[in-house]
């Protein structure tokens, strides 16, 4: 019998016992949403994690050298800690030497930071992260001014009182007034406003909008860091190439500036993306891991409900199975009919579990920051292994309808 | 008789039942020609059954042999049973064993699609077999939306879509009204004018009156073997 002949008798076969069919492929269809979901969430979670965590957290392509990591997602412990506390803090001049060396084509800013207290009217904002950078950091950051302008390398040079806003103190400050040109106390240092940053949105639920940036020489600085010391030295490469190059030259460059043998551990921490995200790495491995069992056991429960069924099928149309074996259906003929109803429950079941899989990714996607992304190929194995359950769960009752001797099998009522 | 269809020599069929062995056929010799209207009749357990299963082959004979169309056919197995039953014979059965879910053509192209017969093909051939029995205009009807003897046709023009060697009948008017087994007699009869090899297997003497040639079957055996000189016409002519 041809392929596409028996798969329309198994259509009209499930077809004519709607519920019951339903209820036989809810199995696989519990089986595939569970595949479907968890890799668009994960996936989703993998583009967050590196688009929006790593890359406004860190910076696209960037790496910063610090005295010890401040983004803390993989492994920790009390002696690496302690080490990291051994390192002598990086300086105007460790920034300098750099910018002075670096062959790789890079952007270098010096940077530091620190919670301190806003004053504007006799309003107060504490706890504002003040950054207190060079003028790249704006090109490094990729952030847009959206109003007003960011200040110049003349002007960190010469250690102008400014400051750029993050765009949720330019809205919340100043009672609605136009924030430009108004002057606001850093830890009481008097700065006046000259630009406000784009909104950045959230991470976690936690706002990146709420920073100010002033230069590196500001007044602000003196709340910050120490004559000289500074947090990070941020450089950005111009791809992922070029910054692991960058990563290793400037290794190497303050190695020798430090002067460090060979053998001697670093006493300097370069921070970078992947190494934040090696972390979460971790959690999704152990997802993705721990996926297969999960799919694996809703699928073989599924299995076994569309075996009985099919078995159950055998026995509720022997007499079918008599009138077609006297009509010259051969043995392979309903081996056939039986194993291609089978799958095409089993694939009903998929194609369903897909459509709810989709359907729940996109709820995660619309109710959550996380951009959830059904992920081709994994449709691709949801039909997959459809098809498999349902042969191999139709295999057993096939046969068992094939062996029916049509004279017993006409006599069943 | 060189134009022989059906040739039984010694044919034997025992059945193992528990501890007892029931013979059901004791050494039949049998030969049907081409073209002979045959009715098959006996008190029951007189083999009657076993022996249109055996010249069905939906069964083989414990011994003798049996020659279908130039075939030796007793010694077949399942499979290469299966193709004869699709390419030589037509079956009609008294409960007409129709399928309940599918159209009067779709039952109808069913030993086609076993014979690998492509779609258009098929669907030519068993409109022109429902035409022949007359039902030209209920090719989409389900069997529960016809009659008995709309059913039973339906069962025939699916007998006859290969062009079969034979026309085996079992009991076809047993589930049918008087009026409707004269209707469905009247098919038999002129498919058997048109050249068709036709075995009845029956019980009623009024039905099996029609064949030109009756055979009793008694304790696995023929116990008679008879031109019938007179066969009942349906005075009606056929459709």
């Amino acid at each position: 019998m041809p392929f596409f002949e028996a798969v329309r008798l198994a259509l009209s076969s499930i077809r004519a016992q709607k519920l019951k069919s339903f209820f036989s492929l809810v199995g696989v269809l519990i089986g595939v949403t569970f595949l479907i979901a968890v890799v668009s969430i994960v996936q989703g979670m993998n583009v967050y994690m590196t688009d929006k965590f790593a890359g406004a957290l860190i910076g696209v392509n960037t790496f910063q050298v610090r005295h010890r990591p401040n983004i803390q997602t993989g492994d920790s412990n009390e002696e690496l800690r302690r080490q990291y506390q051994r390192n002598p803090r990086v300086t105007i001049e460790d920034a300098e030497y750099l910018k002075d060396r670096m062959k790789t084509p890079v952007r270098i800013a010096a940077t530091g930071n620190d919670a301190v207290t806003l004053t504007w009217n006799g309003k107060s904002a504490p706890q504002i992260q003040v950054n207190t950078v060079e003028a790249e950091f704006f090109a490094i950051k990729h952030y847009d001014i959206a109003e007003g302008r960011a200040f110049s390398a003349q002007e960190v040079n010469v250690g102008a009182a400014v400051v750029v806003l993050g765009s949720e103190l330019g809205e919340r400050l100043f009672d609605g007034r136009d924030p430009l040109g108004q002057t606001i106390g850093i830890g009481g240092l008097p700065h006046r406003v000259i630009g406000v940053v784009a909104k950045q949105g959230t991470i976690f639920g936690i706002s990146m909008d709420k920073f100010v940036i002033t230069p590196l020489t500001s007044p602000a600085r003196r709340l910050v860091n120490r004559p000289h010391v500074i947090d990070d030295i941020q450089i950005q490469a111009t791809n992922p190439d070029q910054m692991r190059a960058a990563m290793e030259e400037a290794t190497i460059l303050m190695r020798g500036r430090r002067g460090l043998r060979p053998g001697e551990p670093d006493n300097f921490y370069i921070q970078s993306a992947e190494g934040a995200l090696s972390g979460w790495d971790k959690i999704s491995k152990v997802l993705f891991m721990a996926l297969p069992g999960l799919v694996a056991i809703s699928l073989v429960v599924g299995g076994i409900v569309i075996m009985n069924i099919m078995l159950m099928a055998v026995t509720e149309r022997t007499r079918e199975i008599g009138i077609r074996k006297a009509l010259g259906a051969k043995r392979a003929d309903i081996m056939a009919q039986f194993v291609v109803e089978s799958a095409t429950l089993s694939v009903t079941g998929a194609v369903l579990g897909i459509v709810t899989g989709i359907l729940l990714a996109f709820t995660v996607r619309a109710f959550t920051p996380l951009p959830a992304a059904v992920a081709p190929w994994s449709i691709g194995v949801g039909v997959g292994l459809g098809i498999l359950v349902g042969m191999v769960a139709g295999v057993y009752p096939a046969r068992q309808a094939s062996k029916l001797d049509p004279i017993e099998a006409l006599r069943q009522e | 008789m060189s134009d022989a269809i059906i040739r039984l020599t010694g044919i034997t069929r025992e059945y193992q039942m528990g501890t007892e062995c029931v013979r059901a056929l004791r050494g039949v010799d049998l030969a049907i020609a081409r073209n002979e209207y045959v009715a098959i009749m006996g008190p029951s357990g007189s083999g009657k059954s076993t022996m249109m299963n055996m010249l069905g082959c939906l069964d083989t004979p414990s011994g003798g042999e049996y020659w279908l169309n130039g075939q030796e056919v007793s010694r077949l197995v399942d499979d290469d049973l299966a193709r004869i039953r699709n390419r030589e014979i037509g079956f009609v059965f008294q409960t007409f064993n129709l399928l309940p879910r599918a159209s009067a053509l779709a039952n109808v192209e069913l030993p086609l699609v076993y014979a690998g017969v492509p779609t258009k093909e098929r669907h030519r051939r068993a409109e022109a077999a429902l035409t022949r029995v007359g039902l030209g205009d209920r090719m989409d009807h389900r069997p529960n939306e016809l009659s008995g003897g709309q059913r039973q046709r339906v069962a025939i023009a699916r007998a006859l879509v290969n062009e079969p060697s034979i026309l085996l009948a079992d009991e076809p008017t047993g589930n049918l009204d008087s009026a409707t087994s004269v209707e469905i007699m009247r098919v038999f009869q002129s498919l058997h004018e048109q050249g068709q090899t036709v075995i009845l297997v029956t019980h009623e003497p009024d039905i099996a009156e029609h064949a030109h040639r009756v055979i009793v079957l008694r304790d696995g055996m023929v116990e008679s073997d008879v031109r019938n000189a007179h066969p009942v016409r349906t005075t009606v002519a056929a459709a």
